[in-house]
């Protein structure tokens, strides 16, 4: 066992040299880069130096003045060394800003993941238990509605019917107006109401495809003969459900929670922006668009490295819910 | 529940000397198009046996005739029965609530056709054999290793088995542990789904003797269901043959092999392969292939592959004849 994630360690770091790179050159790649618009803006300016004269010295200043790969390999260099750098959009130390924003989504990501799990795959499991009867169908179709309703339609209607007619919740914002006059009861709460109404949203949006998974591979182990075998014994339906049955179905679910560990520190872009909430989904697609290179390329690979823990992760679950994985 | 709609046969008394009454077996299963149900496939349709304790029963017939499905119909194992009477020890099998049905599972057994995939994956062998003994509480804790030891024992499985997981056995063993699973709960009566059919023809014999073995040492009742003729002949006390949802000849091993009287009996007991290249093999070949259970043939349904097909066996249904003592017949041909 020891050997095998020995192994898996060392192909994760292999893997990671080439995301890092590809990225890297995408980023380099983009239309417009941080320095080529700060030049224009600095150009404009009246007696200041041409475009092309401020180019060059930003060029030089942000290290943009080499090709993609010696560039990738300075970038490594660094980074490597634990020197993430300056944000150049935000104009703080990348990590600073990165703790700043990563903790509101995540707390957000983890509350609803959490939420999503213990209503999915319980409806999952009723669905399946009563295939193709109306709990199936009621179950199915609210399910479906969710992955169907676009984040922004959903968004505005429940601050139509929540916000503006009944009230209980703020538009806007991750905290009320008032906050800085509350105990520290009292801020939590404040958060905690601001929360609601995006951490619904996540759930609803993103509950059924698991549920639907979840009554899928349910059902394909409740036709399996040893099912049969385990009524056949005499056994009651709780147990076969859940002892047999259900035990079964985990390993699947298991690959889709490990793989999904990483989207819990991603953000929610378009949640965050429609809350107006200023967590990692939405910083990290203004540090895209506007070409910051420290800060995406700090945020990619850290998703990256997620990522590859939570394959490597599930892949050990495996050994534990299933005694047929005997890893050599 | 569907309403309760007319009874189309003469309910039977129980009798002590069977331990399984068959009465008119029904079991359709819908063919459905979208929402409405289109049809019925005619799986098992009046069926009619009995059966005495510690006899073996053997049920055979082409593949697709509902032998299957009359053997799970009869342990309740696939949903409600459409129709007719199934009475163990004399008891209505389908008038049972949860509880007691739960508690007579420990009575009749089944070992199904396919023992790699009957078995649960992510099992060690000792927990599929005592789950059950232990979920109905039929031994004490303390005799509880004794007792799966022991059971497997007499399959002819090793004690140290016991941690092991199903998919280190091979096919002969796997069918051993099914076995051991279903001997572990004490039961009295077994249906064996062809437990033999995905096993080589070595370990078929051992299979076998195992469970002629386990007959007499435990006084089971087998409902034996295959389609190897041999394999049947060399077990059964009584054979039934199966056409089509139906039970065409019905009797002792000995006279329907001796003296099969149905046409669909003799063309199927001509194609018993016989061990000797000399003699010269006299095969009854049948026309055509068997039709679909969902539409049925009107009147006698062999009529449409019977080389002694008579008008009326295109119209008229026969009825079960006993033609000598126990030795029942479907056909026009012994009015």
């Amino acid at each position: 066992m020891g050997k095998y994630i020995l192994k898996r360690l060392l192909i994760s770091v292999v893997i990671l040299f080439f995301v890092a790179f590809i990225i890297y050159a995408l980023m380099r790649c983009l239309p417009t880069s941080y320095i080529e618009s700060v030049a224009r803006q600095r150009s404009m300016t009246p007696g200041s130096k041409s475009y092309e004269e401020w180019m060059a010295q930003l060029a030089a200043q942000y290290n943009m003045d080499k090709s993609i790969i010696p560039g990738f390999f300075g970038w490594l260099g660094t980074f490597l060394r634990g020197n993430f750098g300056d944000s150049w959009k935000w104009t703080v130390p990348v990590i600073e800003k990165f703790n700043d924003v990563i903790w509101i989504s995540f707390i957000m990501g983890a509350i609803s993941f959490f939420f999503e799990l213990i209503i999915a795959i319980p409806l999952g499991i009723v669905a399946a238990t009563h295939q193709n009867t109306n709990l199936d169908y009621a179950i199915s179709v609210v399910a479906l509605a969710g992955i169907s309703f676009p984040t922004f339609f959903f968004a505005s209607l429940m601050k139509l019917v929540f916000s503006v007619k009944l009230g209980w919740f703020d538009l806007f914002g991750l905290v009320g107006r008032n906050y800085n006059q509350l105990d520290a009861t009292g801020k939590v709460l404040d958060m905690a109401n601001h929360l609601v109404m995006p951490i619904v949203t996540l759930v609803v949006i993103s509950f059924g495809s698991l549920m639907r998974y979840t009554r899928t591979n349910m059902l394909e182990v409740l036709s399996a003969d040893y099912i049969r075998t385990a009524r056949a014994k005499g056994l009651s339906e709780k147990k076969v459900i859940y002892h047999h049955a259900f035990r079964n179905t985990l390993i699947p679910i298991v690959t889709i929670v490990g793989g999904s560990l990483p989207g819990l520190f991603s953000g929610a872009l378009i949640t965050e922006t429609l809350f107006g909430i200023s967590g990692i989904g939405y910083v990290s697609y203004q540090s895209m668009i506007g070409g910051d290179i420290p800060f995406s390329m700090f945020y990619m690979v850290f998703l990256a490295v997620l990522t590859l823990l939570g394959n490597l992760i599930a892949d050990i679950l495996y050994a534990v819910v299933d005694p047929r994985v005997r890893i050599a | 529940m569907a309403k309760k709609k007319k009874q189309d046969f003469t309910p039977i008394t129980p009798d002590p000397q069977y331990i399984l009454q068959v009465n008119a077996l029904k079991k359709y299963f819908p063919i459905k198009s979208g929402m409405r149900v289109v049809g019925q496939v005619k799986a098992v349709d009046g069926v009619t046996f009995n059966l005495k304790h510690g006899a073996t029963m053997g049920l055979v017939g082409e593949s697709g005739c509902g032998k299957t499905t009359t053997g799970r119909a009869i342990l309740r194992l696939s949903g409600d029965k459409t129709d007719g009477q199934v009475l163990f020890e004399g008891k209505e099998v389908y008038d049972l609530n949860p509880t007691e049905m739960r508690a007579l599972r420990t009575k009749m057994q089944i070992i199904f056709q396919d023992p790699f995939s009957s078995l649960s994956p992510r099992m060690p062998v000792g927990e599929i054999i005592g789950e059950a003994v232990r979920e109905h509480g039929l031994v004490k804790k303390e005799e509880f290793n004794d007792y799966i030891e022991n059971i497997m024992e007499n399959c002819g499985l090793q004690a140290y088995h016991r941690n092991r997981y199903p998919h280190e056995f091979s096919g002969g063993q796997r069918q051993r542990i099914c076995i051991a699973r279903a001997l572990a709960l004490n039961p009295r009566f077994i249906v064996c789904d062809e437990p033999v059919s995905a096993l080589d023809v070595s370990i078929q014999a051992q299979i076998i003797n195992l469970l002629k073995e386990l007959q007499e040492k435990y006084k089971l009742t087998y409902l034996f269901i295959s389609h190897d003729l041999s394999v049947v002949e060399h077990i059964s006390d009584t054979v039934g043959v199966m056409y089509l949802g139906s039970l065409v000849e019905y009797g002792d091993t000995d006279d329907i092999f001796r003296n099969p009287l149905h046409p669909y009996t003799k063309a199927l007991f001509s194609a018993i392969p016989v061990p000797d290249p000399t003699v010269r093999m006299n095969r009854i070949v049948l026309e055509g292939s068997i039709p679909s259970p969902a539409k049925p043939p009107e009147g006698c349904k062999f009529h449409t592959r019977c080389a002694n097909c008579m008008e009326r066996c295109k119209y008229e249904t026969p009825v079960q004849k006993e033609i000598e003592p126990g030795h029942y017949v479907v056909c026009h041909l012994y009015d």
